[in-house]
């Protein structure tokens, strides 16, 4: 059984759907690598920020 | 001009081939129109998904008993031959019992329904609506 943290579990994750919404979103190759990397700091960065206020909130 | 192109297009009943062999196969859909990179980019991360959530024991809904487990379902359902597969032959779980399984369950929904914006990404495709 694969048994990821919960860290590596928002990497995946972000990598996978980053890469879908990448391609299926824009048109030229370039515009599909930039939304895609912008899809993922998006996601990651999010995980980030409300896991600190969660974090803060719970002191 | 393109938009009757568009038209006489949608008209004839292939059109709809990439769409759902889109849904049944990951990525296929975008095979049978020659773009070999965006399908194999397409069926690497959505199979790869699904295989992580089955890895990490998801559940596999089978039937609706409320709102929550209807809706699991229909996103499953998205997997295509992915889900059937998974029925047949008993991958993941038939309930959730620790967090890793929880995220799992996620992670074969959202590969679902990410297979069916791939598929409808290759209906557009091939209706000329996207280049």
């Amino acid at each position: 059984m694969f048994q990821p943290t919960h860290f590596t579990a928002v990497l995946l994750f972000s990598l996978f759907v980053s890469t879908v919404f990448g391609i299926t979103q824009r048109e030229t190759p370039m515009r599909m690598l930039r939304y895609g990397i912008y899809c993922f700091l998006l996601f990651v960065g999010s995980v980030i920020v409300v896991s600190w206020l969660m974090y803060l909130i719970a002191r | 001009m393109a938009a009757t192109d568009n038209k006489n297009a949608a008209g004839s009943g292939i059109v709809y081939l990439p769409l759902i062999a889109g849904w049944l196969v990951p990525g296929a859909g975008h095979f049978l129109l020659g773009k070999w990179i965006r399908g194999a980019l397409l069926a690497i991360s959505i199979i790869g998904m699904f295989a992580l959530g089955i890895a990490m024991k998801g559940k596999i809904y089978s039937s609706g008993h409320n709102v929550l487990d209807m809706l699991g379902l229909v996103g499953e359902l998205g997997n295509g031959l992915l889900y059937l597969a998974s029925r047949l032959l008993s991958w993941g779980a038939d309930s959730v019992q620790i967090t890793v399984a929880d995220w799992g369950t996620r992670f074969i929904v959202v590969s679902g329904l990410l297979n069916v914006i791939a598929a409808v990404d290759a209906h557009n495709l091939r209706t000329g609506r996207k280049q």
